[in-house]
């Protein structure tokens, strides 16, 4: 006996019909993954410990419903292994079909009742009484005529033993799924009839003319979003390529509504001539009955939606929400064919839409028409090249994977626009953060690190922070790292020393690393734009400035604007007078660089903090001192402890050579501080030395070493204006002992006379240990200069001691996800990618940096 | 870290026996902080100096040994190991405890009589207050002189030190003395090093007996010394009122005087908040969302009226949304008023879902903390996405400052505040506001009226057109 076929689609909702004892879970086992069936026996176990209590069916099937939605979220094929003998019970099925946009299929067991009658009896620890397995026979036997009609897409019916025997079951594909097709591909507009522009586009992609309309000698594939017809004058010629092209295999096609009109219309049914139907009527009614036939066909075989190129390219007529893509059901075929409205006309009597796009957070990119805009509209990862070839505008066409814009102008206004094409303007909409994808856990995949996790009581914080603090987001396309130390040294008096930076890269096979002078300033970043029309198209930045400087937290590092605009302005001089731009075929820039004095950012916490620390220290210590000495010249003597006393002995010129030691520490401590605070007069008094190029158009530049980022600077920012302050370095073989020495020894010059100290790098500003990635820098700062970090006393052996038990784990880990989420947030920035995409870089680094606290109240 | 007295007259070496330390001495005493040292610098018949020195280990101050269960309180740099500060009184209680209670059997006699004594403190914090050590030293018959030096001289302009090196002298018993320094530390210096209870209160009357009370400043210095628990410090002014029933009378006229006046003039946040309510009732509102909480002042008020079935309160500090959550005492709320109430942490720059669906949102005393780079995704996530019917919105008026005594000319009036309006500034922006969005706005003003600055307050309310 042949095999009896049961055909379902690899993604849908299964429900199994059937009386008890007709074997619904034995079939279930046999034909499908353990979990993918959800029995109801099996949720009335779950929360009564009996699966064949009656009494808690309610909260089983709760339970059951609830699974099988997940289920269907996560788009996993789900069984429904329960009687479903009921039209009730069918109704829950279909309803959540429905609501999940996936087809519903029914495969009744139908078996004869003696076979359920001796099963029954088979099984004494839960047998039914005969009559209820002959009812549940007849109701099973009653309902199948009816389910297609209840709405099941696929109806299988098991009639016997032998049948249930011969059974195989087979997961066809989704129409829709496309995803091994990955092009390239040439994604067409809406073409409304404009048949000699779509020509002259095709030959400008590249296709030629064959018999079967065109073709591409590279095998591109030509997309094509739908609205073929109305409006225009050749409607039906673009009919009869599309069709020859999609015949041939050179092109796909998505219907647009108009197409549906059309398909309404030659099926005989009423349509209103408004909106250009007219012109198509009158030529489709002028072809021969061949060609209707075949037209017919053609748009109705048309699937609404295409998933291409593994999930990365969807393509359908009015676009498509994130929760539909790769479903099946009417309403996401009406949500292809007219989009999202609300239902309410505007004044031009036009449908009001909501726009889709701004919510969407799919990886894949989904371009569409439908609407027409003066230019494409880019939102998102949403892409909507209608640009309104038939209102006189231009037909576009979107090639991928190269992610190019072709366009032809139309070559006259065909058909008068009831409103003006769509501004520029709109765009700006999309670009306002939404605070749904920040104020929760984080998990953000990057290139550098697979998987970054942040916790919500730490987006919690970066939320206010961010909020009360930060620069306009459209400007923060990078924050720099945290940067762990070295190891702590064993050397006596040194909590760090350059030998273990080396040590550290040397062990993890770094041979060649660059020393880089540790300027005493406070990070900034630099961003600057050749023009504000730059900024404001590349950044969306709408205030009419051109460049931003900010500190590490995202803030703007002044709060006068002119300081900042004088020093952008000096940057953009030397950039523009050494032929950076063009050189760099880039309109912006991001720098990484250290700006100093220190005591402009930090004002508040050296007044706050360092100096009254040093003040309050120095006039005790002196106090002290003196008083110290005072005693020290008079006779002491060592009195027994006796009963009364509870003090011991000490001697005051002990005492007094222990606070010498600390006034003298807090003597540096002060010298220290005082080293990196200088007033600013005017805008010469600031130096900012710049130590990375991070990215400029389409360009990161990571994968550049240390020393082409050292010499770029060098090439195009220092050396005329003082105020740009070169980083000098020195590189270092941490093999070779001579080598070390001298990066030691350049280590102590600079911090001898109170330098902040230096940092130690991987030659290549990526540097991987057997694919684990290293620190990208470790920094090893001065011994004087530490007092500002430790405080006065640190050197003082009883303090050093103890403060050389550090761990450095916490401080690496979180330095290696900062770092990878920097060159994410650039990589995305540069790759054009949406600016919630961006944010969540940088979001995410303020995260892991914010102290964490509980935002559930 | 260092206090010192001297003794000046005859035998002062008798010093030693009213403090139990021997002046031929000198002692080391452990303490959970560090080490303390008393030795004697002079020591003669007519003058006799003792003193207290401090060694407080920075790294376990910054570890979390101290005065912390869970980690450090304090940074590596820090002021505490050198300042005087709480640390200083709790050593004066250890170590002289037996000399602060007045008792001496050797000398009590002299225990009991008031001596020529001057006592100095090193490095102590008094924030620039100037007055302060006068006010807090002179009532008690002593004679101060305090000194104080430049912040740092290589740069002068970064202004004065915080911080005095104190010298009293009068004559006075030296338990008294002790008794006073112990107190008055902490009022000059604010911070403790140690978590305050309730066992504080009655630390602060024992060592203040006898001269608290009578103290012209005692509410001042029962405040400060607990500036972090206000209600020690009521429950401390209560009691020290009580010890007194003579002055009770004059101190009662005194007080229905200062109600009085409270009446005409309630402060001007409170002003503001009943207006913004009148305002939101008025508007027929019956669902708000109180954009900026706070301390949800006034959603604590809205859910008081019957009119209003909901409020939703969002602060974008959780820190501030939880001492919310404490002063609305939302765990003992009764449910119905608790049904009414959400509170959630926003942001005003980002757009969020839940603010649709309001009649009223109030940004009260929000937009001047907003940065002037931000305050266009402001406008649009109110008025655009949010979109509720009626906006209700408060800033300060610049003008109005040039009122306030205190405040420096070009001053903002909050540390935090990014900018603050002029009217015509405002009125130009409820024009854009309006223009931009469809609303039409009615401004007003909060508070006492000038007739040359206007309202301390601004209140713009808006209305969506249709």
């Amino acid at each position: 006996m042949d095999k009896y076929r049961i055909e379902i689609p690899e993604f849908c909702l299964v429900a199994l019909i059937g009386g008890t004892s007709s074997g619904k879970t034995s079939f279930a086992h046999r034909f499908f993954k353990p979990t993918e069936v959800l029995s109801s026996d099996f949720f009335r176990g779950m929360i009564c410990d009996d699966e064949s209590s009656q009494t808690v069916s309610g909260d089983a099937f709760d339970l059951l419903y609830y699974a099988a939605n997940k289920r269907l979220d996560h788009m996993k094929l789900t069984v429904i292994d329960a009687t479903n003998i009921q039209k009730e019970a069918r109704k829950q099925v279909l309803d959540l079909a429905k609501e999940q946009n996936v087809h519903a299929a029914a495969i009744v067991l139908n078996l004869p009742e003696e076979v359920m009658q001796e099963r029954n009896k088979a099984r004494p620890e839960r047998s039914f009484p005969a009559r209820v397995i002959r009812q549940h026979a007849r109701d099973v036997q009653r309902c199948i005529r009816g389910l297609k009609r209840e709405g099941f897409r696929f109806v299988y019916v098991i009639n016997s033993l032998e049948q249930l025997k011969n059974t195989e079951i087979v997961r066809t594909r989704l129409w829709n799924d496309k995803r091994d097709l990955h092009g390239p591909f040439d994604i067409i507009g809406d073409v409304h009839g404009c048949c000699t522009e779509l020509e002259q586009l095709l030959c400008r992609l590249g296709y030629v003319r064959t018999d079967a309309g065109y073709a591409h000698p590279d095998g591109r594939t030509a997309a094509f979003l739908g609205d073929f017809c109305d409006r225009g004058e050749r409607s039906t010629d673009v009919l009869r390529l599309v069709m020859d092209m999609v015949k041939a295999g050179s092109a796909i096609a998505v219907p647009g509504n108009h197409d549906v009109k059309l398909l309404k219309y030659l099926r005989g049914k009423s349509v209103s001539m408004t909106h250009g139907f007219d012109k198509t009527a009158a030529e489709i009614d002028a072809c021969g009955e061949a060609f209707k036939a075949e037209t017919e066909a053609f748009l109705d075989g048309l699937i609404s939606h295409y998933v291409l190129d593994d999930g990365n390219l969807v393509i359908a007529h009015a676009g498509l929400k994130q929760e539909y893509i790769g479903r099946g059901s009417a309403a996401v075929r009406e949500f292809c064919l007219y989009g999202e409205v609300t239902g309410e006309t505007d004044s031009y009597g036009l449908p009001v839409r909501l726009n889709w796009a701004a919510d969407y957070r799919g990886r894949g990119t989904v371009v569409y028409g439908h609407v027409a805009c003066k230019e494409v509209k880019v939102q998102n990862g949403t892409v909507c090249i209608d640009t309104g070839c038939v209102f006189g505008g231009k037909l576009t066409a979107y090639r991928y994977p190269e992610r190019e814009i072709v366009s032809v102008d139309a070559a006259k206004q065909y058909y008068e626009p009831v409103k003006p094409l769509e501004e520029e303007e709109n765009q700006a909409l999309g670009d306002l953060l939404t605070v749904g994808d920040f104020n929760r856990k984080l998990h953000i995949e990057t290139k550098l690190l697979p998987s970054i996790d942040i916790h919500e009581n730490n987006t919690a914080a970066a939320l206010e922070i961010m909020s009360r603090f930060a620069a306009d987001p459209h400007w923060l396309i990078y924050l720099p790292p945290t940067m762990s130390p070295c190891e702590t040294s064993p050397l006596d008096g040194y909590l760090e020393h350059p030998l273990e930076a080396f040590a550290y890269y040397r062990k993890n096979g770094i041979r060649n690393v660059v020393c880089e002078k540790k300027h005493m300033g406070s990070r900034a970043v630099i961003v600057l734009c050749k023009s504000p029309e730059t900024a404001l198209k590349r950044f969306g930045i709408t205030d009419g400035t051109r460049g931003i400087i900010y500190t590490r937290t995202g803030r703007q590092f002044f709060t006068d604007s002119e300081t900042e605009s004088a020093l952008l302005d000096r940057l953009d001089r030397q950039l523009t007078e050494r032929g950076f731009w063009d050189d760099f075929e880039t309109d912006w820039v991001c720098l990484d660089t250290e700006l100093m004095p220190w005591s402009e950012k930090a004002q508040t916490l050296i007044r706050a903090q360092y100096a009254p620390t040093g003040n309050a220290g120095i006039h005790s210590l002196t106090d002290a001192v003196a008083a110290l000495e005072q005693a020290s010249k008079r006779r002491n003597l060592a009195f027994d402890v006796d009963a009364i006393t509870s003090g011991q002995n000490v001697d005051p010129k002990e005492l007094l050579v222990r606070y010498r030691a600390k006034q003298d520490d807090m003597a540096r401590y002060i010298n220290a501080y005082r080293e990196y605070c200088w007033t600013v007069k005017s805008i010469d008094d600031f130096r900012i030395a710049p130590f990375h190029v991070l990215a400029a158009e389409g360009k990161v530049f990571a994968k550049e070493q240390h020393v082409w980022h050292m010499e770029t600077i060098r090439k195009y920012i220092t050396g005329a204006d003082p105020v740009f302050m070169e980083t000098p370095y020195l590189c270092v073989d941490t093999e070779d002992e001579k080598s070390v020495e001298n990066g030691v020894n350049w280590w102590i010059s600079l911090t001898g006379s109170g330098g902040e100290g230096m940092v130690v790098k991987p030659e290549v500003y990526t540097a991987y240990n057997q694919g684990r990635l290293l620190q990208p820098a470790v920094k090893c700062r001065g011994r004087e200069y530490l007092r500002i970090i430790y405080g006065a006393e640190y050197l003082e052996p009883e303090h050093l001691i103890r403060l050389k038990k550090r761990s450095l784990n916490h401080k690496r880990t979180l330095a290696l996800k900062e770092f990878s989420l920097g060159i994410e947030s650039l990589t995305r920035f540069a790759e054009h990618a949406p600016l919630y995409r961006v944010h969540e870089c940088a979001f995410g680094v303020l995260a892991l940096e914010s102290e964490p606290v509980d935002p559930r109240l | 870290m260092l206090f010192t007295v001297t003794y000046q007259g005859n035998h002062t070496q008798d010093l030693g026996f009213l403090l139990h330390k021997h002046p031929e001495r000198a002692q080391q005493f452990s303490l959970s902080y560090g080490k303390a040292y008393v030795f004697y610098p002079e020591v003669s018949d007519e003058r006799t100096t003792a003193a207290l020195l401090l060694d407080i280990d920075p790294i376990d101050l910054a570890r979390g040994k101290v005065g912390s269960t869970e980690g450090g309180l304090f940074d590596y740099v820090n002021d505490r190991p050198y300042a005087a500060t709480s640390f200083m009184s709790n050593a004066i209680v250890r170590i002289f405890g037996t000399a602060m209670s007045g008792r001496c059997e050797q000398r009590q006699a002299l225990a009991d009589t008031p001596l020529n004594l001057t006592a100095t403190l090193s490095s102590l914090r008094d924030g620039r207050d100037t007055a302060l050590a006068k006010e807090l030293f002179e009532p008690l018959g002593l004679t101060v002189s305090a000194e104080r030096s430049l912040l740092d001289e290589r740069f002068p302009e970064w202004g004065e030190s915080p911080y005095i090196t104190l010298k009293i002298s009068g004559t006075v018993r030296l338990c008294d003395l002790l008794n006073y320094v112990y107190v008055l530390i902490p009022v000059f210096d604010l911070q403790k090093h140690y978590y305050t209870s309730e066992d504080e209160i009655r630390k602060l009357l024992d060592h203040g007996e006898g001269w608290l009370a009578d103290h012209p400043s005692r509410e001042k210095i029962a405040k400060r010394y607990f500036s972090v628990k206000k209600s020690y410090a009521r429950r401390a002014i209560d009691i020290l009122m009580q010890q007194d029933p003579e002055e009770e009378e004059t101190e009662q006229t005194a007080e229905q005087e200062a109600a009085e006046e409270q009446a005409q003039r309630t402060p001007l946040n409170t002003q503001r908040m009943n207006a913004v309510r009148d305002a939101v009732l008025k508007s027929g509102a019956s669902t708000v969302i109180d954009l900026g909480c706070g301390e949800c002042r006034l959603t604590s008020l809205l859910l008081n009226e019957p009119q209003i079935k909901a409020v939703t309160a969002c602060d974008v500090s959780v820190r501030e949304l939880e001492k919310a959550a404490q002063k609305l005492h939302i765990d003992r709320m009764p449910a119905f008023r608790k049904n009414k109430l959400t509170l959630m942490q926003a942001s005003l720059t980002y757009v969020d879902k839940r603010f649709s669906g309001f009649d009223c949102a109030c940004v009260i005393e929000v937009i001047e903390h907003i940065e002037p780079m931000r305050i266009p995704s402001f406008e649009r996530v109110v008025f655009e996405f949010a979109a509720p019917r009626t906006v209700i919105l408060t800033t300060p008026n610049r003008e109005y400052n040039a009122n306030y005594e205190h405040m420096q000319e070009n001053a903002l009036r909050h540390g935090d505040h990014r900018f603050e309006w002029t009217r015509a500034e405002f009125e130009a922006w409820t024009a854009h506001i309006c223009e931009q969005f469809g609303y039409t706005c009615e401004i007003g003003g909060i508070g006492e009226y000038d007739a040359e600055r206007g309202y301390p307050t601004q209140m713009g309310v808006f209305t969506k057109h249709g």
